[in-house]
């Protein structure tokens, strides 16, 4: 008969490594350019506000929504959300190693997978959190001002689409922070894989459409509740393609990270500690 | 005695690329304190790191009470390692740190709870416990990192240079507590180049060099087995110093006989101990001399490591 799952005790020890990450990386003076990228939309709406009330600003309706779609698509998903998963989630292994403490967790009786489990929920718990407080907050500070104005009208359909954002929000740090975590453990040096990445999700617009599905960003687009129209000097050469159907972006978003959290497993399996030769 | 009570090497060896850690190692450690004792790079800590699953041997098996290191969800239930890193999660206090770790072992909040504090009082730092580890002296990191190997109570404690750091007194309750957890039936594996301690605590030891066991077992067995190529050196205080001499100068097995400056008593290099007590024993008899003291010279872990592997390597 085969052996019973001990789930219980692998949620109590999830949980340990869930508490022990909170404390020991997120109340870090390292975690500071996470909570500046995070706190920088709603930053920027706040100001945006300030112009409303002021005057300085008109309301657009439309294009006011619009442009938060752009923010949150060139700026949020690209910028903010892809640098602080390489920040986080690179580090969950490697910084470690750096710091030459991720022995502890190997002396602790732990099974190395539910150690990659609980490390990456961890990371993938703060990421959401911020990033999801940020959007909400962002969208709503729009919201209230196309309530005040004559665009009240759209204000209650585009409620209905912050769902839609916070859920991309959601699965850019779940995907993001599965292309990190399995880079900062392949890599000695993971800033070229990262540059790498970089430059790929950045030309994706100008990639045939079977090359734009080798991606995060293109799913996420797909998903995106407003499509922004691509502008700029380099617009002549983009290559539209059709938006991954959110019944095939979600699960596939989702198999990538269950795929990347088995191979990342594995590595952490055959990993030994050998400091000095990091 | 069965191989579930033992950690045992078999045909192990660890090379680090072209770098040789250990070669051919077979070991069979029993319950007590063992001690690995060799130069720097020798290989103790690729043992000790072998042994609980942090390196991987490139060739053989190991088992630690019967149990694989790439088990470390069965192993580190029993086992606790302190390792020479001098580093830590960052931002921790020393009871964190402790019920950090017991937490991991699936304890209970109030379990983890006592337990952590029964390790700070055996280290005697529970004043300390509140403070950051950050702002732990040397001494102190050493001793937390011993209360965090032995907080889930393991049976077997692998200590890598534990003395390091300690100051006399503290040295001298960390030798006690290891003496105490081996006479709780612990495996109490130690690294250390302070040998005239470790000789005092060590039931049996294992002597290394350059990634190869050169000796192992209890010192003194050890030493009778050099006895040809190094006569025990024994120190007999005695009247009659000069007539010893003569006597013992007739026999086969005594190979030097020096007499100390203060003319009351010798120094014997014998091959055969036995015969040399059964000789001394039989002139005590006869009256011939009066024995006030007998005592081997270079039957400790110092000598035999000098014997064996030189004293280069920074062994002290």
């Amino acid at each position: 008969m085969k052996a019973k799952l001990p789930w219980g005790l692998w949620r109590a020890q999830v949980l340990a490594i869930l508490r022990l990450e909170l404390k020991k990386n997120f109340a870090r003076k390292r975690a500071i350019p996470v909570y500046l990228l995070a706190a920088s939309p709603l930053a920027l709406y706040a100001a945006h506000s300030i112009g409303y009330a002021r005057g300085w600003n008109q309301c657009t309706g439309h294009e006011d929504l619009t442009d938060f779609a752009r923010v949150f698509q060139l700026f949020v998903l690209r910028l903010a959300i892809f640098f602080s998963a390489v920040a986080v989630f690179m580090n969950l292994f490697r910084g470690e190693v750096l710091e030459k403490s991720l022995h502890y967790y190997f002396l602790a009786p732990v099974r190395r997978e539910v150690l990659v489990v609980g490390k990456y929920l961890s990371a993938l718990l703060v990421t959401c959190v911020l990033f999801g407080v940020s959007t909400a907050l962002s969208y709503l500070m729009l919201l209230s001002h196309l309530s005040q104005t004559k665009s009240h009208a759209l204000a209650g359909p585009a409620m209905a689409e912050l769902p839609a954002y916070l859920g991309v929000t959601v699965l850019a740090c779940v995907g993001y922070g599965a292309v990190f975590l399995i880079l900062g453990l392949l890599f000695r040096n993971p800033i070229f894989p990262t540059v790498g990445v970089l430059i790929w999700e950045s030309i994706l617009v100008f990639l045939p459409s079977i090359l734009k599905k080798f991606s995060v960003i293109f799913y996420l687009e797909s998903l995106c509740p407003v499509k922004v129209p691509f502008h700029g000097g380099g617009a002549m050469f983009a290559i539209s393609a059709d938006p991954t159907p959110a019944y095939l972006a979600v699960p596939g978003l989702l198999c990538l990270t269950v795929a990347v959290m088995v191979l990342a497993s594995l590595c952490i399996r055959r990993m030994e500690i050998r400091y000095g030769t990091e | 005695m069965s191989g579930d009570n033992q950690i045992v090497f078999e045909d192990v060896s660890k090379f680090y690329g072209e770098v040789l850690g250990v070669n051919r190692v077979h070991l069979s450690i029993p319950p007590g304190i063992t001690t690995l004792v060799g130069p720097n790079g020798s290989g103790k800590t690729t043992l000790m790191n072998l042994m609980t699953g942090l390196v991987r041997p490139t060739r053989g098996r190991i088992r630690v009470l019967g149990m694989s290191p790439n088990e470390p969800e069965r192993l580190f239930r029993v086992l606790g390692y302190c390792t020479q890193f001098d580093s830590f999660p960052k931002g921790l206090t020393g009871y964190d740190f402790l019920y950090t770790t017991l937490r991991l072992h699936a304890k209970g909040r109030a379990e983890a709870h006592q337990l952590a504090m029964n390790a700070l009082e055996r280290v005697s730092m529970t004043e300390a416990a509140g403070r950051r580890i950050a702002s732990y002296s040397k001494g102190m990191r050493q001793r937390i990192k011993l209360a965090q190997a032995i907080c889930h109570q393991p049976s077997v404690l692998v200590l890598d240079e534990p003395l390091n750091g300690l100051d006399p007194m503290a040295r001298a309750e960390a030798i006690a507590l290891f003496r105490a957890l081996a006479g709780e039936g612990l495996h109490v594996i130690i690294s250390s180049h302070i040998l005239h301690e470790v000789d005092r605590i060590s039931d049996q030891v294992v002597l290394l060099s350059n990634g190869y066991v050169v000796a192992e077992g209890q010192i003194q067995a050890v030493r009778g087995e050099m006895h040809q190529e190094h006569p025990l050196q024994i120190l007999v205080r005695c009247t009659q110093p000069g007539l010893l001499a003569a006597r013992l100068f007739a026999q086969d097995h005594v190979a030097e006989v020096k007499m100390h400056n203060d003319r009351q008593g010798l120094l014997v290099s014998t091959r055969d101990p036995d015969l040399f007590y059964e000789l001394l024993n039989q002139l005590v008899l006869e009256g011939t001399v009066e024995v006030s003291s007998v005592a081997p010279a270079d039957d400790d872990v110092h000598s035999v490591y000098e014997y064996l592997i030189g004293t280069e390597g920074g062994a002290a």
